[in-house]
């Protein structure tokens, strides 16, 4: 096990009746990580958070933190806090009284706990505002009143319980950025859970694509998205097209798939290769996809479609095409190299099969 | 009928109307009772004969005895506080319980018990101090005739009437504190164990204050209730009189503007009480 | 939390509630219902039998008091209702601000008096010599004193003003939630004043309703002062004769019997209403 891991688990597992909800989890996060856990809703996320913060108990397996198992620890005796999902500032007591909860029941003398108080306050850019009441304040205010309340405690661990769920738009874009500054500014190490995988991209050291109480896939934000280790990750991480077909021949790590109009198109094999003859998916990413009409190298592969329809939203405009049954988008770039198509025209798509992926069908 | 569907005039003037005679009504007893306190008079009847103080102040000795001189009344208003004092704190503190217990916790037969615990609302407060006299008085009656013991804590007086008050009132305070308990997120009791409180700080300093309100309000119309008791209160008094009843037993003797007096004293103090708890709950909110 | 802590605490949270339902309540009403079927033989011989109920059948004044008491509460419910659903609406609805606040609070003012003192206001304005008789003098309308104290109607007038706050304030919370789209939609589909009370106000204002409606009249059933001090000879009230079995005469085991007619009554009539408005004691009350 990691000695300098903040957090370590093994094979944690809690069952509610026969159904686990985490099932057989490890993780190990070192010191100063910021490490998301990004699942669908309902995928266990939520409850492996509630292991940690010890408001609930595994069926199997350990929790430490800082080399210390912490199974038998209660709550309120963890390193550990964390930013609920609805923030859970106290309405009765100010802003202050609210970061100087945690102070005052680790008996800190009141003329430390007011510098601390507004130390933190000043550290997450809200001098001054220890006498206000939380429900004065707007939705980033009270964010980062929360983010105060238990960094003032300088904890091993910090969890975030999808925080900024209750944003509008606009302002979750900012936090995201803040949150990541505020991480490396405090150095404390974050488990952030999320089902927002943007959130989890922009801010995240490492991500742990969490799904039916299980992990598919630890790795950085930039590696999930190019080398996705399970057909679930490549479809849920980022945009993606899914081309059904059946796999023909794998050559140097290079798959051929059969689609069902005939056509035959190439991507490079997951880890899990499929035998041949048996239902294939391949993944392409739609900025992978070049429009017909460029210069096609050699080794690309290709796939004739007819264009349903363009969806212009600027820098992220798409190309909506139809092949074989199936939906495809691609990237149209705004900067006039695209070409001017029209509903039902007929349009080449290609792609370095060495930017697609193939994993066994059925698996997502 | 709403401000966006148009009406017509006369509907207007005629609402308006109706609206002004409805408070007249609900004003004007009160206001009579009111005024007539100060009526310098020995009946509390037109014509006005002029303001005085008497019935408040005078000491009896020119034939009219004023409240504060009146010592039967002060003593029947002195065992009324003591009364709802005592219902108030047993009220208020089953309340606190019986919400935590309806709202927080999770057993088998709970919807059952809860519509037990509604049940006092449902039958008439005669019948309450009926029963209730009935169940102890009797049981004192037999324990004398049988044993030889005399359980005089369960004959009429000031401790049957606090149970008997109890009873309903305790109903009327858990339903308004289990409506704001209802409104508490857990979650913050999980934040305060979170920050390193044990169970029993984050009851204190994270739940009780929000359930500070709600108990400041229900204590305060525990208060009002039981001093106002008359249905209940009667069956069960011995020779403590309470207020209501002794105001009942002059006013049956016929009235005098002392009772005016009697009366607007209480409704001042009910008055301030009402204002008093509303004001506070508001600052908490 | 671990199990054996979770049922201690159980325990201890339950124990107060359960000492109180059960020695306030439930004992109690047992033992009523118990001394009901007793006859006395002497003064300390008592034997089983229906003799209580037979006199409340056999003595006409007996029942014909209590069908009165409870045909006039429930005619005083209806009254109230009609008389308070006008002025919550508005309070609910088309006050707006401060008048919205001053007017709620004007409909709590009674209720700052207790019962006896409100009675004692009406009686200061409707009997002979009271308020009313002299105004209507005053303006010549009457050449001597009028009597308005004493009948069913000052009865009925009392009562009403007892109950009207109970009536206003469920009603008012019932309607402030009632989305007032719900009201335009159903004029924007053809209803008009009346259909849409009926059809759209009227169903989501029930559980107000029947919470109001049982509120006051329990309140109006049991009560004692109003009738007694307001009401004439021919108007007993039948908590009167309770009254008058136990402290009067003695005759615990014909007033516990009394008592018991009573509380089935209520009952009945607060189960009726219950099930003919479809609504639930928890979601009216709690």
């Amino acid at each position: 096990m990691g000695i300098e891991s903040d957090l370590f688990c093994s094979n944690l597992v809690r069952r509610f009746g026969s159904n686990a909800a985490v099932d057989h989890v490890s993780l190990d996060v070192p010191a100063g990580t910021f490490f998301s856990i990004l699942g669908p809703s309902g995928c266990g996320k939520t409850t492996l958070l509630r292991l940690l913060a010890g408001f609930d108990r595994p069926d199997e397996g350990d929790i430490h933190i800082r080399g210390a198992r912490m199974n038998d620890v209660p709550p309120n005796r963890r390193p550990v806090n964390m930013v609920f999902q609805h923030l859970a500032l106290f309405p009765t007591m100010s802003v202050g009284d609210n970061i100087g909860y945690g102070l005052k029941r680790q008996k800190v003398p009141a003329a430390e706990r007011r510098t601390r108080i507004a130390r933190v306050l000043e550290q997450v850019g809200l001098p001054g505002m220890e006498n206000r009441n939380p429900g004065e304040l707007s939705g980033g205010q009270r964010q980062r009143v929360a983010l105060a309340r238990c960094l003032v405690l300088e904890p091993t661990l910090l969890l975030l319980d999808e925080p900024l769920g209750a944003l509008d738009l606009k302002l979750r874009e900012q936090m995201k950025i803040e949150l990541k500054h505020l991480q490396k500014a405090f150095g404390t190490t974050f488990v952030y859970i999320t089902h927002d995988q943007s959130e989890a991209m922009v801010m995240s050291d490492q991500v742990a694509v969490m799904k039916d109480g299980r992990f598919e896939q630890v790795a950085p934000p930039e590696e999930l998205y190019r080398e996705p280790a399970t057909p679930f990750v490549a479809g849920f991480v980022g945009d993606n097209n899914r081309l059904a077909g059946e796999l023909m021949a794998v050559q140097d790590g290079l798959a051929e798939l059969r689609l069902d109009d005939g056509s035959q198109v190439r991507g490079r094999l997951g880890q899990t290769a499929p035998p041949i003859g048996e239902r294939a998916d391949l993944f392409i990413r739609p900025e992978s996809l070049v429009l017909g009409g460029e210069a096609l190298r050699p080794e690309y592969s290709a796939l004739r479609a007819s264009v349903t329809a363009t969806l212009f939203d600027g820098a992220n405009s798409r190309l909506e095409a139809e092949s074989s049954g199936q939906t495809l988008y691609a990237r149209l770039p705004q900067d006039g190299s695209a070409p001017r198509l029209r509903e039902g025209a007929s349009v080449q798509l290609a792609w370095d099969p060495m930017l697609a992926r193939v994993f066994a069908a059925g698996a997502a | 009928m709403i401000r966006s569907v148009p009406r017509s005039r006369w509907f207007d003037g005629l609402y308006l109307a109706y609206l002004v005679a409805f408070f007249v009504y609900l004003a004007l007893p009160l206001t009579v009772t009111a005024v007539f306190a100060f009526n310098d008079a020995p009946f509390p009847s037109l014509p006005w004969k002029g303001f005085t103080l008497d019935w408040y102040l005078a000491d009896g000795s020119a034939g009219r005895t004023g409240l504060f001189h009146d010592d039967s009344l002060l003593s029947a208003l002195w065992v009324s506080t003591r009364i709802a004092f005592w219902v108030t704190v047993a009220s208020v503190a089953l309340g606190c319980v019986n919400a935590v217990l309806f709202e927080r916790l999770e057993f088998r037969g709970k919807e059952f018990l809860y519509l037990l615990m509604l049940l006092p609302l449902v039958i008439p407060g005669v019948i309450l101090g009926v029963s209730i006299l009935v169940f102890y008085s009797g049981m004192a009656n037999d324990a004398s005739r049988l044993w030889g013991v005399e359980l005089d804590v369960f004959r009429p007086g000031m401790t049957l009437v606090v149970m008997g008050q109890v009873t309903f009132i305790a109903t009327l305070a858990t339903l308004v504190i289990a409506a704001r308990l209802r409104k508490f997120d857990p979650q913050l009791e999980e934040a305060a164990l979170n920050l390193g409180a044990t169970p029993v700080v984050a009851w204190f300093t994270v739940t009780l204050p929000w359930l500070m309100p709600s108990i400041l309000g229900a204590a305060a119309m525990a208060f009002l209730m039981s001093f106002e008791n008359f249905n209940t209160t009667v069956m069960l008094t011995g020779s403590d009189t309470p207020l209501t009843v002794a105001l009942f037993n002059r006013l049956r003797e016929g009235s005098t503007p002392v009772l005016n007096a009697v009366a607007l004293l209480l409704m001042v103090g009910s008055a301030l009480l009402a204002v008093v708890a509303m004001g506070r709950s508001r600052d908490n909110a | 939390m671990n199990a054996g802590a979770g049922r201690l605490s159980l325990w201890l949270l339950l124990t107060p509630f359960l000492l109180w339902i059960v020695l306030l309540v439930l004992l109690p009403h047992l033992q009523m219902l118990r001394v009901s079927f007793q006859v006395r033989e002497s003064w300390d011989t008592l034997a089983w039998g229906l003799e209580q109920y037979q006199n409340f059948f056999t003595e006409s004044y007996y029942w014909r008091t209590f069908v009165r008491t409870g045909v006039m509460s429930l005619f005083t419910t209806f009254l109230t209702l009609l008389i308070a659903f006008p002025i919550a609406w508005y309070i609910a609805r088309l006050a707006r601000g401060r008048a919205r606040g001053l007017l709620f609070l004007a409909c709590l003012v009674p209720f700052w008096a207790s019962e006896l003192v409100r009675t004692y206001g009406w009686m200061i304005l409707l009997r002979e010599s009271g308020l009313f008789s002299s105004w209507l003098q005053a303006l010549g309308w009457a050449d001597g004193p009028v009597e308005m104290l004493y009948n069913d109607v000052a009865v009925i007038i009392g009562l009403v003003y007892n109950g009207l706050l109970f009536m206003v304030v469920p009603l008012v919370t019932t309607l402030d939630g009632m989305d007032e789209n719900l009201v335009e939609a159903g004029y924007d589909l053809g209803g008009n004043h009346l259909t849409v009370l009926r059809e759209v106000v009227v169903p989501w204002a029930m559980p107000g309703i029947v919470s109001g409606c049982i509120v006051v009249f329990m309140l109006t059933l049991g009560s004692y002062l109003t009738p007694i001090l307001m009401g004439g000879k021919d108007s007993a009230w039948f908590t009167e004769q309770i009254f008058t079995q136990f402290i009067t005469r003695f005759n615990w085991e014909q007033g516990a019997a009394l008592g018991v007619l009573l509380l089935v009554l209520s009952s009945i009539i607060v189960w009726l209403g219950l099930k003919l408005s479809g609504q639930s004691l928890r979601k009216v009350m709690g």
